[in-house]
């Protein structure tokens, strides 16, 4: 009984993370520039890996396994934000100008 | 059979970033999407893992994301300055 | 010298080293131990173990951020999600203030901005950070400054 139950939340939090996953490619194909692409590739990064993960770790029980999927995660949250800054600081100090819609105010 | 559903959607979004990356315009779209292709390759080996049973792969993937980080910012960095050292 | 915070380094390290490992025998784990010591050891000669590498005050109320942070990190997710599908982005780029003292403090600020998904941190000058927002409504969030508030919150402990 409460294997059927934490084998078919798993199969949705993986189902949920794949949907975040799919939804941040278009993103990342279909916006813009880069800086509204940034938002699409850090979509992936949080909720798309946070739910695929949480479906491992349901899959695999309380093992060693869980622990490094945990450090994964952690891992992976706290650099996505470095690189998405690094891209985005880089590319307004190269000059590029975001596609905006506040003309009249200064920047 | 689950796992191969997973690993079969998640070629489908490796392609669609693929796409970002050749067609790129400029270099941070590149880069982002190599970024990307990096984030999404890290959960697809741990899924992997599990397919074939052998959820000792998970080893690789914690190298994998150590070294996506390491390399964008490594690449992000050259593109910069120019070079790699402080000096 | 030995003080607290090389103490709850070495437990760190050591606690890496057995999720790494995976074998508990004698030998190898007190291995581990001998090369955690020396990591703290070189880490005091070298004289690199301050606030900024253990920001500890930041830890009573570190629970209590992250989870109120995982919540904003959801809804902003799902705001997100509907502004791909259904293409009603209005990107704006604007500047906020911050009010965090310390160097930590605003790292912490910045890097919950660029988090949560729809809003990137692009510039940071001092204490003004160029902020860009997929839609305006992400950028209204950004300028209420509540999570301005939640870190100087965070940052004052205890």
């Amino acid at each position: 009984m409460i294997d059927s139950i934490i084998n078919y939340s798993s199969i949705a939090s993986l189902i949920l993370g794949i949907l975040f996953i799919l939804i941040g490619s278009i993103g990342i194909l279909r916006l813009p520039d880069v800086f509204s692409r940034i938002h699409a590739s850090g979509m992936i990064d949080t909720a798309g890996t946070a739910f695929i993960i949480l479906g491992m770790c349901l899959q695999s029980g309380i093992s060693l396994i869980t622990a490094k999927l945990i450090f994964i995660g952690i891992f992976i949250f706290f650099t996505s934000p470095i690189t998405g800054h690094v891209t985005a600081n880089l590319a307004r100090k190269k000059g590029l100008k975001p596609i905006t819609n506040n003309k009249g105010k200064t920047l | 059979m689950m796992f191969l559903a997973i690993l079969f959607s998640i070629s489908v979004c490796f392609l669609l970033i693929l796409i970002r990356l050749i067609a790129g315009k400029t270099t941070y779209d590149r880069i982002l999407a190599a970024n990307s292709i990096g984030t999404i390759v890290v959960l697809a080996i741990s899924i992997h893992g599990f397919y074939m049973g052998r959820p000792e792969f998970i080893d690789i993937s914690i190298v994998y994301a150590l070294i996506n980080f390491i390399g964008t910012v490594a690449v992000l960095k050259l593109f910069d300055k120019g070079k790699l050292g402080d000096k | 010298m030995i003080n607290f915070k090389s103490i709850i380094l070495f437990f760190l390290l050591l606690g890496f080293w057995l999720l790494m490992s995976g074998h508990y025998s004698i030998l190898i784990t007190s291995l581990g131990i001998i090369s955690c010591a020396l990591c703290v050891y070189l880490t005091i000669k070298a004289n690199i173990l301050d606030n900024e590498m253990l920001p500890l005050y930041f830890f009573p109320r570190l629970l209590q951020y992250t989870l109120w942070l995982i919540k904003e990190i959801l809804i902003s997710n799902i705001e997100t999600a509907k502004v791909i599908l259904f293409k009603t982005e209005d990107p704006e780029l604007f500047t906020v203030k911050s009010s965090q003292a310390s160097n930590e403090g605003k790292v912490t600020y910045a890097n919950s901005i660029t988090l949560t998904p729809g809003t990137v941190t692009t510039q940071i000058n001092e204490n003004v950070f160029e902020v860009h927002a997929l839609t305006k409504s992400f950028g209204d969030d950004v300028r209420s400054s509540q999570m301005d508030k939640m870190v100087s919150w965070l940052e004052k402990g205890k």
